[in-house]
């Protein structure tokens, strides 16, 4: 039971998390291990709360739904409230500081990126803001292999957008490993 | 033996592809959340195998427009949610009495009314049993993972077509919705059993002594179609005898054949002194408590999940009544199978519901505690 991890991707209908859940979930399968997507979302297409689960385990997974994430991604200040207390001790939460101001307690391991901001400011896109986000939770997490990873993408991406959201997932490693003060630097590294 | 390759599969769209896989040519319907994938998913790729979709004006014209398809010859199915199971109910009934074979794909959600349209329920256990009016008999499945909504769609489409009697898939949108790993065979692999295409030179529609294949419409063959009692020839009859003849081989076809339409499946202890009997996706709640309270606790407890739910599974449910002292029903409802349970239990074992109607599923710790409350 403890290889159980427990990944929940949060925000508004329209950031494109329930496919960034779908992209993961299919990388877990490509490399070898057993997961559940779930999603839960309002009536709504766009603009209401959206929230996306994905179990990886290399057991069978039997219950399918998230209750204890050990990683949070909180692409607004709703979801970022709501789900905070759901996060296990020493769980990680990945969070847009595009859209959420804080605070962000000590006790819990969070890290704010400003994801929405660099999808639009490094690749013009803001709707590439998932895999930004995929990037940076995979090189934070590591819960698949890198490649595999990103060949999803590709195979998932609308046609013609494929490298763009590769990019975006490119920029999500990099904007992991820099911190919280990812324009530092960020910028000679980035070809655009 | 060629290696298959597991894929991420949403259960909506294992269904389509069970669906597909054992010859279904044939989708009418009108989409509704959470069973919409299922008809997006079709309307992708019948045309790709040669067969027909056609978004309807309204739910009761999708299930007629199957109803016809049938009797034309082609394995047909539609799938709806709550609202739209309600309408379709008049022509399930239908079906029933004329024996066309159909399958009708109800992924619930949370009732009643329109209720909420993304919420899983599992409360319309009832209304799949007795939703059309007459003493009809009906079968009914109920998937709990990705997988087993593929087989049991190609179960209820093959059965479908043996029994000439509607089958209805009863999902909930936590299956629906939820993608997991599943591997899916070959199509060569799968026994997807043919309907009859042998008519007999004394070929009745409506015969007495066996399963009486449908021959299509335009074939040569000429019979009459109702809802009303009716002779082997298809035509109205009033006479008492030949009404109860027929109620009686309606019903007959499921006893007779009952060892092909029941599934279930055991899991935990060999001497249980607790048993949780369930279906869908409670299943998977169910099997996540065993695991902690047999596998790592050792305690004296076994699940009897129900695949089928309709006809109910008399016989399991008795057996498993006589070994244990407390039978654990939990459902997203508010009491719908566990009367059944109660009932075949013949008060050998109490019987002990476990309800949750917020929109959310009972979750293992639910069952686990209620298990370490009866062994305390």
């Amino acid at each position: 039971m403890g290889s159980r991890q427990e990944i929940l991707l949060t925000g508004s209908g329209g950031q494109g998390l329930i496919l960034a859940a779908i992209i993961l979930a299919e990388a877990a399968v490509d490399d070898n291990k057993n997961v559940v997507q779930t999603q839960s979302y309002g009536p709504e297409a766009r603009g209401g709360a959206s929230m996306a689960g994905v179990i990886i385990d290399v057991d069978a997974i039997e219950y399918p739904k998230v209750t204890r994430p050990t990683l949070l991604l909180a692409m607004n200040e709703a979801s970022y409230r709501k789900y905070l207390p759901k996060v296990v001790p020493g769980g990680l939460v990945i969070v847009d500081s595009t859209f959420v101001a804080g605070p962000f307690p000590g006790d819990y391991r969070v890290l704010p990126l400003p994801i929405t901001r660099l999808a639009r400011e490094k690749l013009g896109r803001e709707v590439v803001a998932n895999m930004v986000a995929l990037g940076a939770i995979n090189a934070a997490a590591a819960l698949v292999n890198r490649e595999i990873l990103k060949n999803c993408i590709l195979q998932r991406a609308p046609k013609g957008s494929g490298e763009i959201n590769q990019q975006a997932f490119e920029l999500g490693y990099r904007l992991y490993h820099q911190g919280m003060e990812p324009d530092r630097g960020l910028s000679a590294q980035t070809t655009q | 033996m060629t290696e298959v390759k597991p894929v991420l599969m949403q259960g909506n769209v294992a269904c389509a592809e069970g669906a597909i896989t054992a010859g279904v040519r044939f989708y009418a319907g009108y989409p509704i959340t959470p069973s919409t994938e299922i008809a997006e998913h079709m309307a992708e790729r019948l045309p790709q195998v040669g067969g027909v979709f056609i978004q309807m004006e309204d739910e009761i014209a999708g299930i007629a427009a199957v109803i016809g398809a049938s009797v034309g010859g082609m394995r047909a199915l539609t799938a709806t949610s709550g609202p739209g199971f309600s309408l379709k109910q008049e022509n399930i009934g239908y079906a029933i009495m004329a024996e066309i074979p159909c399958v009708i794909v109800n992924v619930q959600r949370m009732g009643p009314s329109t209720g909420i349209p993304t919420a899983p329920a599992q409360g319309d256990v009832m209304q799949a049993r007795w939703g059309t009016h007459g003493d009809h008999p009906i079968v009914v499945f109920s998937p709990a993972s990705v997988y087993e909504t593929f087989y049991l769609t190609i179960a209820a489409v093959n059965l479908s077509q043996k029994l000439r009697q509607p089958v209805i898939l009863l999902m909930d949108e936590v299956v629906g919705h939820m993608r997991e790993k599943v591997l899916i065979p070959e199509v060569g692999k799968l026994l997807v059993e043919k309907a009859s295409d042998e008519i007999p030179p004394d070929w009745k529609p409506y015969d007495d002594k066996g399963l009486a294949p449908l021959v299509p419409f335009g074939s040569g063959h000429y019979y009459h179609v109702t809802g009303l009692f009716h002779d082997e020839s298809g035509f109205p009859s009033g006479d008492p005898a030949v009404v109860s003849r027929s109620l009686e081989r309606l019903h007959g076809k499921l006893e007779k054949y009952r060892h092909e339409v029941t599934f279930t499946s055991y899991i935990g202890h060999k001497e249980p002194r607790v048993a949780i009997v369930t279906y869908g996706c409670t299943v998977r709640s169910a099997r996540a408590a065993i695991k902690k309270a047999y596998w790592q606790n050792r305690w004296p407890v076994g699940l009897l999940s129900l695949q089928t739910i309709w006809p109910f599974p008399a016989k399991e449910v008795e057996a498993l009544a006589r070994q244990v002292e407390m039978i654990m029903v939990p459902e997203m409802n508010m009491g719908q199978l566990v009367g059944e349970v109660e009932r075949y239990s013949r008060g050998r074992a109490e019987v002990v519901p476990l309800n949750r109607y917020d929109g959310e599923m009972i979750t293992p710790d639910q069952i686990f505690d209620q298990l370490r409350r009866w062994f305390a």
